[in-house]
């Protein structure tokens, strides 16, 4: 492969990822402090789909996103009441942000379809948002391992109670983590809408919330690592995107299939491997019974 | 006398039944309201519209034929989540083990147009079984194994299986008739469940009654029934009293993943007669709903199921004449479910 | 000099039962109360009453002489009261220095390592604590875990520091350890409370001994003036009163062995007693008797031989074959019931009836094709209530509205419809009443005399002497001793319980 073919690669990469990068931060977030949010895909497609609309709206792609940011932490929010203070089953609390975000954003985009917009704009390669990525991952960074508010957040995913023995509010402090993810969720999908493709389609994350999920696990917890995995997942939906363009004679159902398939291969992998990488909380949903 | 109307009155205000009754209520309600936001969104007369609707639906014959038609794969997808369930396992891939049933019961279609129907369709019905028991015996395996919980699996299976259908569809099992969009060539009329006369009511109404029969009489008066409701009560204790958990959550996954087959293998055998690309409108997540919102009884899916197939022809009916699209129905979905889970203690099973 | 902590009139019933009645407690600085009792006797009560954990029902507070209300363990630690209890609240992720900023309140937003550590350095080399602060706690030994605790109570300023069985889940070596940390923080000024019912610990490190029983201190003595034989005395009462009635002397058994335990050793499991080296047999028509202080294996021991517990090393046979490997449900067909701790979580099922709890379980006796036998269930049912002397249980209703006494009625019932030739019962007569108890203790006696063998595990020595043939005593998953009748006197049983002498 030559240079410059590597290096455009390379660059579709980053941009590929940069959604990723966000909604796995916005996950990561949460499930630190013993929340796993299924529903990540619809949080990502109100993003997209709000900041889309509001895009065309307003004529400010800024405000798109903002609109996409706020949007998504309200979605959040709502799984946080569902799961926080109604003590439902997370897994199932998941599935309903999934529902109501395919619905919603599929309402809330349909005057939108086939509508051109021009997003962000670029400074140099890449888009606000695409600079902004890997700053955010180290701010995560210094949030969660730096502050006072990340050590009680990462202490309630490993034990409730004795955040609650110290004297803190878990359940509070449960809330602030899923809104700031539903920030960041949302940022994410507005990122595909409104600088990546610059269109609106009903389902148009295609599996990204869940390989955000997967990344997750990849990333051990940690935001560095995070963009390590978003790269990489980046730079295989590049590689599918250039072998397509240059007319390779793949099945795109077939390469559909893979964020999928190597989600449920990382899962698998984690749970016949288990480490205690994971928030002690956390895995309780994720192997049997909650 | 008064005093043992007002126990008995107490006595169904208290009871599970009534539960299930407002339960059905809120969901009504809670469509109308939606559907009516939209349509006035749209500038259209909400009252209007839904009488229309309504006579369409319960008005005419085959209108009431249709609902029939839409709650035959809604009674098989919601046993397929209710069985698991009562052991505690939930199983959210009704629609990838829908696509699968039709998948395997098109391959058996499709390899052996030759054989008299007597033989033909029993061997379709079993393999769509086959295909959706298969695609959930993986999850169930995860999960006895507590590798992965089977909500996780079942549910990027779901993603999956459609592609696979697809896959299929666009290429080894394309048809060479040209149309508009791939599809399967059409099975041979041996394949098809025969159907009652003008309407589209077919065979698989009754593979979901039975379905649903057999399953209430599994749970409550079988001695694996019991075996199965103690493992949702008590794991713990199940294990202690020398009951063979892990089995009984793969055999549960399977079975229940065979009933979603079977939805689908009705859906390409009755409704397309070939194998197309999009087969549910969400037929698998609706019997989720139905299954939660019914609690597991039996009755309660019967009710249910038909309560979600008059909201489903309302949708698609508003869908036609007056624009508003189906992902409402998604959102009606989160809508309730949300409601559900809302409700203290709601989503703890 | 002005006692650190003082409380009198101290009050508190859980329920019916009286769990404290203190007149008088106090500590000052510069000295380690023991707080010395058997299981059950109160001290940990108390001593979550002083940390704000539980609210007494009647008494008065001082801290430094002013009187003080403590209504939380937020309370407590602002007064300066600190307690480590014997499940620390530690998370094993995070690091040392995490875990203690935790618990600090007066943290800057953003967290500067330096100060924190700093004091953290210097308080942990005073209580010679040496590991890098940096490392997850999950990672310390145990008794470096407890140290972490205690340095997290003191940095938040604790000035009186109770300890809860602090040996309990310390390896011997680290004992050592763990009492020259007490003495340092003793000349250092802290007071100290020391809960433990072990009499050797008491005499090595405590300035002054309250001895407590059933609620109450029954005697308070400086160290110098205490000994063995006089704290024993307090702990279980006047020797020369026997403490049970003996039924007349029963033959001794002579039947076929049961159960044979040989060797019998369990992996390391966080959270569970490890058996060392355990060998028993039970005959047939013999009640074996297992006593100890809760938490000593006695689960463990049962766990291990219904199968839900592998060993490591050693062998079990039943009835002469080995079944070290076999499966629960294999044990139970055998012929092998159980009676456990805690029938609710751990052998009903709450959701289903009476009668459907009563059908499990049982192999393939109540089957009937597809379905169940509910005739011969029935008919079970009512042989052995009668037997048992119960009122009879609603049948058709569901097993979680049952009260605690029906639901263990509930699990007897189950388990002695199979025929059963060995039981075993883990403190069976607990939640039951004065009659069922008899009841049941009559039951036992009936199926020993029908050649059935049973383990009885029981806190109850009264109820061990009325029933066993022999007794073990169970101590830190060993048996610390056995006993036959002629022994069975709670002077004798109580001191190899607590560690003070063993009897071979």
């Amino acid at each position: 492969m030559s240079t410059s073919l590597s290096v455009a690669v390379l660059m579709s990469s980053i941009r590929s990822g940069t959604s990723l990068l966000y909604a796995t931060l916005g996950e990561m977030v949460g499930q630190r402090a013993g929340i796993v949010n299924l529903g990540l895909e619809g949080n990502m497609l109100i993003g997209a789909a709000v900041g889309f609309a509001a895009t065309f709206l307003t004529g400010s792609p800024y405000l798109g996103v903002a609109a996409a940011a706020l949007a998504g932490m309200v979605g959040n929010l709502l799984f946080a009441y569902i799961v926080v203070e109604r003590r439902a089953n997370q897994l199932a609390a998941g599935l309903t942000l999934l529902f109501l975000g395919f619905g919603a954003s599929a309402l809330i985009g349909r005057p939108f379809i086939g509508v051109i917009i021009t997003g962000l704009p670029r400074f140099g390669d890449f888009d606000p948002l695409v600079w902004l990525a890997v700053p955010t991952a180290l701010l995560m960074g210094w949030l969660l391992f730096r502050t006072r508010w990340g050590l009680a957040l990462r202490a309630v995913g490993e034990d409730p109670a004795v955040v609650f023995a110290a004297g803190r509010r878990p359940d509070l402090l449960q809330y602030e983590a899923l809104a700031v993810g539903g920030l960041l969720g949302g940022i994410g999908g507005a990122h595909l809408s409104v600088a990546f493709t610059l269109s609106w389609d009903e389902g148009m994350t295609a599996g990204r919330g869940f390989i955000a999920i997967a990344l997750v696990i990849f990333a051990k917890w940690n935001p560095l690592w995070a963009v390590i995995g978003a790269l990489i997942f980046g730079g295989a939906e590049a590689l599918q995107l250039s072998l397509q363009a240059g007319g390779a004679d793949v099945s795109p159902f077939l390469m559909n299939m893979i964020p999928y398939l190597l989600t449920l291969i990382v899962l698998v992998f984690w749970g016949w491997n288990r480490r205690s990488a994971a928030p002690a909380a956390l895995g309780r949903s994720f192997f049997g019974v909650e | 006398m008064q005093r043992d109307f007002v126990m008995s009155l107490r006595g169904f205000a208290t009871s599970a039944a009534r539960q299930g009754a407002l339960r059905a209520v809120a969901v009504a309600l809670a469509a109308l309201a939606i559907f009516a936001l939209l349509l006035l969104a749209d500038g259209k007369d909400p009252l209007h519209a839904y009488r229309d609707t309504l006579v369409y639906v319960f008005g005419n014959a085959y209108g009431f034929s249709e609902l029939l038609v839409r709650m035959t794969p809604l009674l098989l997808t919601s046993v397929a989540v209710a069985l698991p369930s009562r052991l505690g396992l939930i199983n959210v891939g009704g629609e990838g083990q829908l696509y699968m049933g039709a998948w395997l019961a098109s391959a058996g279609a499709l390899a052996f147009p030759n054989l008299p129907a007597w033989l033909l369709l029993p061997l379709v019905t079993v393999s769509g079984f086959l295909g959706g028991a298969l695609w959930a015996l993986v999850p169930g395996l995860f999960r006895a194994a507590k590798l992965v919980n089977e909500t996780i699996s079942t549910l990027l299976l779901n993603y999956i299986a459609p592609l696979i259908v697809s896959f299929f569809i666009f290429g080894p099992w394309r048809s060479a008739e040209s149309s508009s969009y791939p599809q399967s060539p059409a099975f041979v009329d041996a394949a098809r469940l025969p159907s009652l006369g003008g309407t589209r009511i077919h065979l698989g109404l009754l593979y979901g009654l039975v379905g649903l029969a057999l399953y209430a009489l599994l749970m409550s008066r079988t001695r694996w029934g019991l075996e199965m409701r103690a493992i949702g009560g008590n794991p713990e204790a199940s294990l202690r009293l020398g009951i063979p958990v892990a089995g009984y959550l793969v055999a549960a996954m399977t079975v229940a993943g065979g009933f979603a087959g079977l939805a689908g293998m009705a859906e390409v055998s009755a409704i397309q007669g070939r194998l197309v690309a999009n087969l549910s409108p969400g037929y698998g997540y609706m019997g989720f709903l139905v299954a939660w919102l019914a609690g597991g009884s039996a009755a309660g899916i019967l009710v249910m199921a038909f309560l979600f197939a008059v909201v489903s022809s309302v949708g698609d009916i508003l869908q036609i004449t007056q624009g508003v699209p189906y992902a409402v129905v998604n959102l009606l979905m989160g809508v309730i479910l949300f409601i559900v889970l809302g409700q203290r203690g709601g989503g703890r099973r | 000099m002005t006692p650190l902590v003082e409380a009198s009139g101290v009050v508190k019933r859980f329920g019916s039962l009286l769990a404290n009645d203190v007149a008088e407690f106090a500590v000052g600085p510069g000295e380690v109360v023991a707080l010395l009792g058997e299981n059950g006797a109160g001290k940990s009560t108390l001593c979550k009453i002083l940390y704000g954990y539980y609210r007494a029902d009647a008494g008065e507070f001082r801290v430094a002489g002013r009187p003080v209300r403590i209504a939380s363990p937020h309370d407590a630690r602002r007064l300066g009261i600190g307690m480590v209890f014997q499940n620390f609240s530690l998370i094993p992720a995070l690091s040392v220095w995490e875990n203690v900023a935790l618990f600090l309140g007066n943290l800057p937003w953003a967290i500067g390592p330096t100060e924190l550590r700093r004091r953290m350095r210097s308080l942990a080399e005073r209580l010679r604590l040496s590991v890098d602060l940096r490392l997850p706690v999950g990672r310390l030994a145990v008794g470096d875990q407890q140290k972490v605790e205690i340095l997290k109570q003191l940095l938040a300023g604790a000035r009186v520091l109770i300890l809860d069985e602090p040996t309990k889940v310390l390896a011997p070596q680290e004992t050592e350890g763990l009492f020259k940390t007490i003495a340092e923080l003793r000349n250092e000024g802290y007071g100290l409370v020391y809960i433990t019912h072990k009499i050797r610990e008491v005499m090595t490190c405590a300035d002054r001994v309250a001895v407590m029983r059933q609620g109450r201190i029954v005697g308070t003595l400086p160290q110098r003036e205490a000994s063995e034989a006089t704290l024993l005395g307090l702990m279980f009462g006047d020797p020369s009163l026997p403490l049970s009635h003996r039924r007349a002397p029963r033959p001794a058994a002579t039947g076929a062995t049961v159960l044979e335990l040989a060797g019998i050793t369990t992996p390391p499991d966080a959270g569970a007693t490890v058996l060392h080296n355990l060998s028993l047999t039970i005959h047939s028509g013999e009640v074996l008797g297992v006593a100890g202080v809760s938490g000593n294996g006695q689960r463990e021991l049962a766990e291990l031989i219904l199968g839900l517990r592998r060993s490591s090393r050693g062998a079990k046979r039943l009835w002469g074959q080995d079944a070290t490997h076999w499966s629960p449900a294999r044990i139970r067909a055998r012929g092998v019931a159980s009676i456990p701790d805690d029938p609710l979580a751990l052998a009903i099922i709450p959701g289903l009836t009476v009668r459907e709890n009563l059908a499990l379980g049982n192999g393939r006796r109540y089957y009937a094709g597809v379905g169940l036998d509910w005739r011969t269930l029935n008919a079970d049912m009512e042989r052995i209530r009668t037997r048992l002397r119960s009122p009879p249980l609603p049948p058709d209703t569901r097993a979680a509205v049952l009260s605690g006494g029906n639901q263990q009625r509930l699990v007897l019932t189950r388990e002695l419809a199979h025929d059963p030739k060995l039981i075993v019962a883990l403190y069976p007569t607990r939640g039951l009443d004065r009659r069922g108890s008899v009841a049941l203790q009559e039951t036992f006696d009936a199926l020993r005399v029908g050649g059935v063998a049973v383990l009885l595990v029981s806190e109850d020595l009264d109820e061990l002497f009325t029933m066993s043939d022999r007794l073990i005593v169970l101590r830190d998953g060993h048996i610390a001793g056995t006993f036959l009748p002629a022994s069975f006197r709670a002077e004798l049983v109580g001191p190899c319980m607590v560690g003070a002498a063993d009897a071979a």
